[in-house]
């Protein structure tokens, strides 16, 4: 251990009970037909026959390219009952919230609601999801908090979800995905983001979600060494249509989160939209000041998977190109790549600083935190 | 900063209409493209009358960019005081549908610039141009132009049918390394999927700043699928990618690598050696930061002087006046790009000079 | 240098993990076909407790699509990023000069022997008819 990585590990070490809030945690189902529940007796039939057909090879699994380890959990994570990671409130608290002085989580719901091609089962999936978050989490630990999770395929039913939950506390944020049939900042999805700045809620967009496109311009890799890498363009395609749309001048109080999608890109995003945007600004006139000011203004980040470069102050040089005040401690729990808060941020950092990333940061973005 | 006797590794010579290719054609190609009337087969991922195609003062009028050899020469070559330059066609043979269309388009742009470009200027170098869409007709192609020297590359669009990694392209690997000649991957699509994962942007802006997610996953595709433990001598060189991506790219390959490696077990050293070692970056743009001491702190995130390439990207619009380079290139590694890095990457040109 | 007991063999039989405690350190003890290793349990990239990791094979390769398999069993996959460790050695297999777990040497002993002493078990009593997992400290 060098002499710095020891100064870097007793800072860490004499600094260990923060409060912390922790904007990504993975609650899951305990069972496949745990949303039957709230759902409609012909729904609940129709995912019995045909399931939820989304945009996969395989019927009945989630994505096309198999994980490392069983529900992309830790291995710690699976609860002594034997239910999914993330599925045992109590197991979660004892694990995670109590361990890691959790003042409040937010909860990703990862559940395949908000990716159903259908979109009419896709709407009725994140009701219930919705639904089920309260029943199971936040009603029953305080410290949670749910995402209005939304499929953003059919904007007029989405925005009535978030008009039917925006007054509810349990709920600190309005969830998408991070891909989408098309991008993000296209008219077709305007009155999701309307819906979202009016109610002064805050968007999450956490990888994943319902791109019918191959994960490459080049098309489909065949690892998943791949795809998990570069599941994180889907992000920086995001934030680029929202901003060269337009869409933070229509809706500039908009405050939006990019969810494990890392943040290493981040500073690079900007400077080269900007350099292009200065010659070709002319095709996109909704778009009016430099890309990196919207960028700057209307987005934030969770750290999580936090990128490791060789050298740790490296990791310092992103936080202050990007913003200390535009960055969100997250765990991703209990996926296996967990950033853990006493660990995968290693670097110089002064009381305040650590206080915002944290803590304040989120405490501020997000609604209904108090 | 004004370099000279450097070495451009990336100018654009423009195919005006296909009629300037006929005289390389065959019969049968020649009389199909006059009998159908068809021309025009400019890339959609580089749009000729866009801003970035060509910088203000470089326009010739209506001229499709780069097309006037004239010009080029007095810009490119005259202008940065270029020891050699490769000149890099971008046209429509690369991106066919027709494997056979495409190939009869990319051997006749070889042919055409070594008639028309190669011959008239001993500076030029050129890369041969081949349709990746059919690898047995590229192999084909490299054979027949790899006896001349001048040919120091061979050139493809960065987002093609499939990931570059996988097996269908070895045997152009396998030519390319046979001949001494690097595979240049350019920024553009054969637009065979969308230019992003969540779909069609709107707008050419947002199509062109995206080529970062193709170039960073071909890099993944060729690493993981082990193409350059098969091909231990093959150096890749990425044209037009811009650059300050790069670190972060490295050092999340790098830790996903740690974690699932045993799922590419041929894989046995970091992915930031392997890049290290077989990948080259022509720096233009670098799409660089405001601040000149940011930039030179992100160069050296990259943690090798060995790696960029000087060019110019010549006629398309990447700086003003003699600005090739902004501030904060340390002068060390502006004049291992100018020189070194093109001569360790390309045996051709080191050849040529000894 | 003193002899802690860690275990009676008969909670780890082959194939099974378990975290034990000795003086304030906290061991990773596996059972690999009768072969008993310990490493230190926790890992040095972030700190996941590698006892409740997963135990696989080493994979290797001759070329690239070709996978090769050996030593069943001998490493440990660390349970939040799997990074793999060497059960032999502790040493990482993606960085081994930089991150190695601690190993331990165990060794097996009957309780006849202990009780004879000197010895240190910390939670719990000997018998003279079982054995014992034992670690020098």
């Amino acid at each position: 251990m060098s002499a710095v990585d020891q100064v870097l590990e007793r800072q860490v070490q004499g600094d260990t009970r923060f409060q912390l809030v922790d904007c990504d945690i993975h609650p899951s189902l305990k069972h496949k037909k745990a949303l039957h529940p709230y759902l409609e007796k012909h729904w609940r039939d129709h995912l019995d026959a045909y399931g939820s057909l989304a945009h996969c090879v395989y019927a009945g699994r989630g994505g096309p390219y198999p994980r490392f380890t069983p529900e992309t959990a830790r291995r710690d994570a699976w609860p002594p009952n034997g239910n999914p990671p993330g599925s045992d409130l109590e197991f979660m608290q004892v694990q995670h919230l109590d361990a890691h002085n959790v003042k409040f989580g937010i909860l990703q719901p990862i559940v395949g609601a908000n990716n159903a091609r259908n979109t009419d089962l896709s709407a009725a999936l994140c009701t219930a999801t919705n639904d089920w978050q309260v029943d199971e989490f936040t009603s029953k630990d305080k410290r949670l908090k749910a995402s209005i999770h939304i499929g953003a395929e059919d904007a007029e039913l989405a925005v009535e979800e978030i008009e039917r939950r925006a007054g509810d506390r349990n709920f600190a944020q309005i969830q998408l995905g991070s891909r989408s049939v098309e991008p993000i900042g296209r008219k077709r999805y305007w009155p999701i983001f309307e819906a979202a700045e009016r109610n002064d809620m805050p968007i999450g967009f956490h990888v994943g979600g319902p791109s019918p496109y191959a994960p490459s311009p080049s098309g489909w890799p065949d690892y998943y060494i791949e795809d998990h890498h570069v599941l994180t363009h889907s992000a920086h395609a995001q934030v680029a249509s929202m901003i060269l749309e337009g869409v933070f001048e229509l809706f500039p109080k908009l405050r939006i989160v990019m969810i494990e999608a890392g943040f290493a890109w981040v500073p690079s995003l900007g400077w080269r939209l900007d350099n292009h945007w200065r010659k070709m600004r002319s095709e996109t006139p909704r778009c009016k000041r430099p890309p990196s000011e919207y960028l700057r203004q209307n987005v934030w980040f969770t750290t999580q998977p936090a990128e490791e470069p060789e050298r740790r102050e490296e990791l310092r040089l992103l936080f202050d190109l990007i913003g200390f005040d535009r960055m969100m401690f997250a765990t991703d729990y209990p996926h296996w790549d967990f950033d853990d808060p006493q660990r995968a941020i290693v670097m110089p950092m002064t009381p305040a600083e650590r206080q915002m990333l944290f803590h304040d940061n989120a405490m501020n973005f997000y609604a209904n935190l108090d | 900063m004004s370099i000279s006797d450097a070495i451009d590794c990336d100018i654009h010579p423009g195919v005006p209409t296909i009629k300037a290719l006929l005289p390389y054609m065959n019969d049968y190609w020649r009389e199909a493209f006059i009998a159908r009337g068809q021309d025009n087969f400019q890339p959609a991922s580089y749009l000729p009358n866009s801003p970035i195609a060509c910088r203000p003062d470089w326009r010739d009028g209506d001229a499709i960019p780069g097309s006037n050899f004239d010009l080029l020469q007095k810009h490119a070559l005259d202008g940065f005081g270029a020891r050699f330059a490769i000149c890099n066609v971008l046209y429509g043979g690369s991106f066919t549908i027709s494997e056979t269309m495409g190939a009869a388009i990319c051997s006749a742009v070889n042919d055409w610039v070594r008639a028309e470009w190669l011959a008239r200027d001993p500076r030029l170098r050129a890369s041969i141009v081949v349709p990746s869409q059919n690898p047995r007709l590229a192999v084909e192609e490299i054979e027949r132009l790899a006896g001349d020297r001048r040919f120091v590359q061979v050139l493809m669009p960065v987002a093609l049918d499939m990931m570059l990694g996988k097996q269908h392209y070895w045997p152009i690997f396998e030519a390319a390394t046979r001949h001494d000649l690097p595979i240049g991957l350019h920024a553009g699509s054969l637009y065979r999927y969308a230019p992003t994962t969540n779909g069609w942007p709107s707008h050419y802006l947002q199509d062109y700043v995206s080529n970062n997610h193709a170039f960073e996953s071909q890099l993944l595709s060729l690493i993981f699928q082990g193409v350059f433990v098969k091909f231990p001598e093959l150096k890749i060189v990425l044209i037009e990618s811009g650059v300050t991506w790069l670190p972060g790219f490295l050092w999340r390959a790098r830790k996903t690598w740690r974690a699932v490696r045993p799922e590419v077990p041929w894989v046995d050293e970091s992915p930031i050696d392997i890049v290290r070692r077989h990948v080259r970056l022509t720096a233009q743009p670098i799409d660089a930061p405001g601040d000149p001491a940011v930039l030179e702190r992100v160069l050296d995130q990259i943690g090798s002087d060995d790696m960029l390439l000087f060019a110019t990207d010549y006629p398309h619009w990447q700086f003003d006046a003699d600005r090739v380079l902004p501030e904060g290139v340390p002068a060390r590694l502006v004049e291992k790009m100018a020189r070194d890095n093109p001569l360790a990457t390309y045996p051709r040109l080191r050849e040529t000079i000894q | 240098m003193a002899r802690h007991i860690v275990a009676a063999l008969a909670e780890i039989p082959s194939g099974s993990q378990k975290l034990v405690h000795v003086e304030g350190r906290s061991i990773a003890v596996f059972n690999v076909n009768g072969e008993l290793f310990g490493i230190s349990d926790t890992c040095p990239h972030q700190g996941g407790s590698l006892a409740a990791g997963a135990t696989v094979g080493l994979t290797t390769s001759t070329e690239p699509g070709k996978f090769c398999h050996s030593r069943p069993g001998e490493f440990i996959r660390c349970p939040w990023h799997s990074w793999e460790f060497d059960l032999r050695t502790g040493k990482s297999w993606c960085d081994p000069r930089k991150f190695r777990a601690r190993p331990y040497d165990l060794s097996v002993e009957s309780g006849e022997t202990l009780v004879a002493g000197p010895y240190v078990a910390e939670t719990f009593g000997v018998s003279v008819e079982d054995q014992y997992i034992v670690v020098e400290l």
